[in-house]
Order: C-alpha cells, then sequence, then structure tokens
C-alpha cells in the first residue's frame, strides 16, 4: 500500500466496521520508500476471506494485495521474551532457547530476554516449553510472509 | 514566472477549472479565507443553506438529478459533523461528489483547538475516500484526485480537508489535466469470455427475470437497458434506486421488487430460471431472506462495476465486472449476432403465469375513502405533472407510496435516499434538483414527521426563489414506524404519534411562500393543478390523509420474496 498517512487506520477501520477479524498485522516500508509492505492474518470462511479481499482492493491506497494462501508460502514472527532466570534454571533456559534457535540477548542477574524468530507456532511451543511462572514479559511482531520460489508480489 | 495564488485562490481556481458552476455550504472560521476567494468571482455560485446536512443533501441531489459531481463546503467542527449524515447518505447510494472542509491550522491539529475535530477519521467509513491536505503545493493535485476518485469506478462522495493555515499560503498554481493512480484504477470493461457466458445463458431462459438497480441510473445505461429488455421480451424490475432505468409505464415493467415490491416482480424474481442482475447488489430490502432465495433454483448472471458487491449476499453463476454501461452494449451486440433466439414458446408461457400473478392487482386501495388516500395523491401528482417531474422524497411510507403509484418513465426523475433511509434528505435535495434543473418541474413527497428534519430550508428556498412544491402526505404519525407497530409490536405506538405539529400552512407563509390545506379526496387534483400553476413559489401542499393506511405488498424482516403480506 501506499505508504501515507492514514492508510494503516483505513485498513483497521475496515476490520472493525464489517466485524471481521485481524488477529496480528505487521506492516513497514519496503525497499521503494513510497510503499509499504503489510502482512495480516485474518481467519474465516472462504467467503468472508474473499469479501476481505475485494473490500481490501476497495481501499484507494492499497496498491496489491495476495492472499499467501493461494500458494506456498513462508512466514515468520519475531518475540522478545524476559523470563526469570535464576539458580539452575539460568542453564536449563539457555539449553532450551538454543534448541528453538533463540539467542539471548540481554542478561541480568535474575533475568535473560531471547529473541527468537520462526512461525507463529513454533513461538507458542517455547513459551509453553518454558515454565508459565518463568515467563514475565513478551512482546511479538505478528507473522510477515512472503511467497516461495522465484515467485514475487510486484507493483 | 507564473503567479502564487493562495490555498483558497487554489481550491475556487480547481473548482472552476472542474466546470462546477454551483456549490452548496456555510460559512465559518476555518473556512474564511475560501469564502473571501468565493467573493471575488461570479463563475462558481454558492448556495448559502440553513444547515450544514442541507448543504450535503442538496449537492446531492444536485449531483443525482444531473450526472455532475455535487459539491460542498463546509467548516471544521460542528460544520462538518452536521455534514456527516449528508455524506454517508450519498456514500450509502454511490453518487458522486467532492466535500471542501475547513480545517484548525495545521499547528492547532490534536491540541483540542476551538472547533476541531479528527474530520478524516470521523468520515473515513462513510467517504470513497478522504484526505487531509497538509502542504499547499498538493492541493491542486489532491482536489483533482478528489474528483476523479468521486467520479469514475463506483462513485461516491471524497472530502477534501483543508487547514486554515494552508488556504493562506502562497504557492504556483498549475491545475493538473489528468491524473493517474497506480492504486486505483477502476475496471470499465466486461470480460468478453464472460459476457459470452451471460449471452449464452439468456438465450437459453425459460423464465427469465432482469432486476436492474441504481447502476443503471448512476452509468446513464437507461437506453441501454431498456434495448435490451425489449429486443429479448423480457420481464424487468427495478429496485427503488433504479426506478425510471426501465420505463415504469412500459407492459414489460413488473414495477419495483423487494420489500414493498409488487406481487408480480417479487413471484417472478422468485421463481425465474435465469436472473441478470444489473447493477444492483441483492440488499436485504430486496431479496430478503437469502436462504429462502435459495429454495428455488436459478442461474444469476450479475453485472456490476464493484467486485466486492457481487457474491456477497447471494453466490452468482456469471459475475461481469465491469461499467454496466458498457457491458450492455457489449451484450445488446452479441445477442443481435447470435443465431440463435430466445425460447419464444416458452416466453410465452411465462408472460401468461406473470400476468396471473398481475391479476392479484396488488396495489389497489380504496378509491372511494371520504378521507385522502395518500395513493390517490400520488397518482393525481403523476397525472398531473405527465409523469414528467422530478420528484424527491424523504423516507417512510410517503417513500413506498412514492415509488409503488408514480411510474418514472425517465431515469435521473426519482431522488430518494435508498441506503441509508435518511428523514430529512427530500426538501433540501430538491432544492438542488431544481437548481440543476431551473425549468424542471420539481415535487418532494413528505411525510410531517420527515419534513421537520430539515424544515429550516424554507428559507434557502425563499432566498433563491425555489418554486418546489411540497406535497405533504399528513398522517399525524411516523407512519412506517406505525405500520411496524401495527404488524409486530401489538399495536403499541411507541412515541410515533407526531403530536403538536405546526400550523404548516402559516409556516410556509411566513417564508414567503404558498400553503394549502386539503382534507377532501375531491380537491386533490384543483390542489395540485393550482400549486403547479404556481411556476415561482412553492407549495407546501398539506394532505390530510387516512391515518390508518398501510403500506402493500410487504415482505417482513427475515421473511422471503414470495412470502408477502397483500392487501
Amino acid at each position: 500500500m501506499e505508504n501515507e498517512a492514514g492508510a494503516l487506520s483505513r485498513v483497521a477501520g475496515l476490520f472493525s466496521a464489517r466485524g471481521y477479524n485481524i488477529e496480528s498485522l505487521s506492516v513497514a516500508p519496503t525497499e521503494d520508500p513510497t510503499l509499504s509492505r503489510m502482512t495480516l492474518v485474518t481467519v474465516g470462511s472462504d467467503d468472508v476471506v474473499e469479501q476481505v479481499t475485494k473490500q481490501l482492493n476497495k481501499l484507494i491506497e492499497v496498491v496489491k494485495i495476495v492472499d499467501l494462501n493461494d500458494g506456498n508460502h513462508i512466514e515468520r514472527e519475531l518475540m522478545l521474551v524476559k523470563v526469570r532466570a535464576i539458580g539452575t534454571d539460568r542453564e536449563e533456559i539457555k539449553r532450551l532457547s538454543e534448541i528453538f534457535r533463540g539467542s539471548i540477548i540481554d542478561v541480568t542477574e535474575k533475568s535473560f530476554t531471547i529473541e527468537l524468530t520462526g512461525t507463529s507456532s513454533k513461538l507458542d511451543a517455547f513459551l509453553e516449553a518454558v515454565s508459565k511462572s518463568a515467563v514475565l514479559e513478551t512482546v511479538r511482531t505478528g507473522a510477515s510472509g512472503i511467497g516461495r520460489g522465484e515467485w514475487i508480489l510486484k507493483v | 514566472m507564473s503567479v502564487e495564488l493562495t490555498g483558497a485562490e487554489i481550491t475556487i481556481r480547481c473548482l472552476q477549472e472542474e466546470g462546477v458552476q454551483c456549490i452548496f455550504g456555510y460559512p465559518g472560521g476555518a473556512v474564511l479565507f475560501i469564502y473571501d476567494e468565493l467573493f471575488k468571482q461570479d463563475k462558481v455560485r454558492h448556495i448559502l443553506v440553513r444547515h450544514e446536512q442541507a448543504a450535503l443533501h442538496a449537492a446531492d441531489g444536485y449531483a443525482r438529478s444531473s450526472n455532475k459531481v455535487g459539491v460542498a463546503l463546509v467548516t471544521s467542527g460542528p460544520g462538518l459533523t452536521n455534514a456527516v449524515t449528508g455524506i454517508a447518505t450519498a456514500y450509502m447510494d454511490s453518487i458522486p461528489m467532492v466535500i471542501i472542509s475547513g480545517q484548525v491550522p495545521t499547528s492547532a491539529i490534536g491540541l483540542d483547538a476551538f472547533q476541531e475535530v479528527d474530520t478524516v477519521g470521523i468520515t473515513r467509513p462513510c467517504v470513497k475516500h478522504n484526505f487531509l491536505v497538509k502542504d499547499v503545493a498538493e492541493l491542486a493535485q489532491t482536489i483533482k484526485k478528489a474528483f476523479y476518485i468521486a467520479s469514475t469506478g463506483r462513485p461516491g462522495p471524497v472530502l477534501v480537508d483543508i487547514p486554515k493555515d494552508i488556504s493562506q499560503q502562497k504557492t504556483k498554481f498549475v491545475y493538473p489535466d489528468k491524473v493517474t493512480m497506480r492504486s486505483y484504477n477502476p475496471v470499465v470493461k466486461g470480460h468478453a469470455r464472460q459476457i459470452k457466458k451471460a449471452a449464452d445463458l439468456i438465450l437459453s431462459a425459460k423464465r427469465p427475470m432482469i432486476y436492474a438497480g441504481g447502476g443503471v441510473i448512476l452509468s446513464d445505461a437507461a437506453a441501454q437497458l431498456t434495448e435490451l429488455t425489449q429486443l429479448l421480451n423480457f420481464p424487468c424490475t427495478n429496485t427503488l434506486m433504479g426506478l425510471g432505468g426501465y420505463p415504469g409505464t412500459d407492459k414489460q415493467s413488473l414495477g419495483m421488487l423487494g420489500m414493498h415490491g409488487t406481487y408480480e416482480a417479487n413471484m417472478a424474481m422468485q421463481y425465474c430460471d435465469v436472473l441478470v442482475a444489473v447493477g444492483a447488489r441483492f440488499d436485504d430490502r430486496v431479496i430478503g431472506n437469502p436462504k429462502h432465495f435459495y429454495n428455488e433454483n436459478r442461474k444469476i448472471i450479475h453485472i456490476d462495476i464493484d467486485p466486492s458487491s457481487i457474491s456477497k449476499r447471494v453466490k452468482v453463476d456469471v459475475p461481469i465486472v465491469g461499467d454496466v454501461l458498457d457491458v450492455l452494449k457489449e451484450l445488446i451486440k452479441l445477442l443481435k449476432s447470435e443465431k440463435e433466439k430466445s425460447d419464444q414458446a416458452a416466453l410465452k408461457e411465462w408472460w401468461k403465469q406473470i400476468d396471473l400473478w398481475r391479476e392479484r392487482d396488488c396495489l389497489k386501495f380504496d378509491r372511494d375513502s371520504n378521507i385522502i388516500k395518500p395513493q390517490m395523491v400520488i397518482e393525481k401528482l403523476f397525472d398531473i405533472t405527465k409523469g414528467d417531474a422530478f420528484v424527491t422524497s424523504d423516507v417512510g411510507q410517503h417513500q413506498m407510496w412514492a415509488a409503488q403509484f408514480y411510474k418514472f418513465d425517465k431515469p435521473r426523475r426519482w431522488i430518494n435516499s435508498g441506503g441509508l433511509g435518511t428523514m430529512g434528505f427530500g426538501m433540501p435535495a430538491a432544492m438542488g434538483v431544481q437548481l440543476a434543473n431551473p425549468k424542471g418541474k420539481v415535487a418532494c413527497i413528505t411525510g410531517e414527521a420527515s419534513i421537520q428534519m430539515c424544515i429550516q430550508e424554507l428559507s434557502t428556498c425563499k432566498q433563491y426563489r425555489l418554486p418546489l412544491k411540497i406535497v405533504n402526505l399528513n398522517n399525524r404519525y411516523m407512519g412506517m414506524v406505525r405500520q411496524w407497530q401495527e404488524f409486530f409490536h401489538g399495536n403499541r405506538y411507541a412515541e410515533s404519534y407526531m403530536d403538536a405539529l405546526p400550523d404548516f400552512i402559516k409556516l410556509a407563509e411566513s417564508y414567503g411562500h404558498v400553503g394549502m390545506r386539503i382534507e377532501k379526496p375531491g380537491d386533490i387534483e384543483d390542489a395540485l393543478k393550482d400549486a403547479f400553476k404556481l411556476k415561482d413559489q412553492l407549495v407546501f401542499l398539506d394532505f390530510i390523509t387516512d391515518q390508518t393506511e398501510n403500506v402493500f405488498p410487504m415482505v417482513p424482516g427475515g421473511k422471503g420474496l414470495s412470502e408477502m403480506i397483500l392487501v
């Protein structure tokens, strides 16, 4: 979509006005600074997703929209998670972080902050693996998606 | 070196460049520089309304009756919030409009300044698009875009919010010849293969039906719709928004369909085997309960410029995205060249069935009553104006009777708020219609409840000498509310009785207009004749009508099209 003030609120407003769900939404400018790319995750029947697509297309600032589920695609989400890490837990959490290919990016005597990327379900799995009481704070970006192979989304 | 102009000058120059002759508005602090520039020129005429809602409805009526873009100018804050009802009305009916609103200076935005509201935020869900101009250098380009977006594709209102300091700042004025936007390229031409599929399906039909909506009016395709219908000898029904798209007095017209549509139109809609939907959107007031609609099998062809209107409420078999005018032209060309012809024997049977439904005489009413029946007033209005008036309406029973009993033969003659259902629309819209058609006969069919929602505009009519004929069907009830309360709420008429009505005759007279009260059926005709003889005067005709009259047929909410309540 056009990288213009207000474009994001048009998308968000459309979803609330028409009763669609936004599971997650991530947006940032692209290599062409006049354009932003948004990955939006929604749930609904095929009919609803078709309407969502058509309605989004009607927004003047939306340049192009694809349903990534129409083809193969890759999606990744970034999570920063602060966990309590005291005594023997420190080793255990470090190991767990390695298993999930995370990296510890901040350390205090009582806590680790771990950076983790993956599909949303992988991030969920990590949170389940760490005991609930240990998780102090999480922040997630929502999914970003891109088509597999040589196929590209061109304007 | 070209001269630099202020934002206010640029705004007016842009309107002139767009060929705008008439705008509707109300001044205020944030638009003072723009009004100052209006004052200094005479190409763009400004009509001063008495409330911003009326400015929008007037610009809307102007647009609907003329196929030009309607333009309104309002100030920030309350000026804009008053206008929102009018903007939403135009949005729901896809009317091309440009609204220019003043805003507090850019340095004050977000500081809760006097008369500040988040205009772009408030109007976002009820405009096709809106802009906040933050740089005077972008002003001309933005206004150009606004006119382009408003009038192309599925039309709609576009708002341009101009902060006061932007209207003061200077820049070089260049009005772009054209505008291209990578993110906005509405489809015009229909897909050839889809049109071929449609033609094949049309020719295979045994029980065909054409269902035509407001899209036919908006794309100026009434002539093509008529040609297609008559070429095929198919029945045609028009939606509330589509009346006049096919001649209402023609024998192939089944009248309006839907909640208060005719028996024959609704039955044919339900039991046809091929349905050709043209510029219509299968809304809840048209097909009733979609599940019930699915009880019968039929193939549906749907022509619409807006892809999101297709398969939204009803799944269709042959979607054609494109401008109705363009697609109909292609379809007619193709049908004329086809060797195969429609099944005339089957059509004959189908018409026989339709004639049987017609015999039900679903619009009958008591013609011998000694109290005025509202239907009779509309019939007489039709006779006296020879079906050639511009008719606006408010919302309620009178609106439905107008749609049922005034047989519109031409497009852009029937002006009403179909989508949003805005009471108070009728008189201001009629002002816009009269200004767009100075020689036209303009009647506003209304009720004593609706008319009071914008009654202040009697003053505007006085100022500009607009000779409207206001046909007030006065039954001392909010008629449609009363009807629903009678049918569905055990005759408990909660707050639907209009107590403490003004003396409309004296009220009209106090503005210098003519007022007439008509209480006997025998006086209807003469009163209307007298009113239309007063060519230069607004006449307020207060018809005292039967309080208990209901609109029939009626498809109750949640019911199917063939489940009508009949008189």
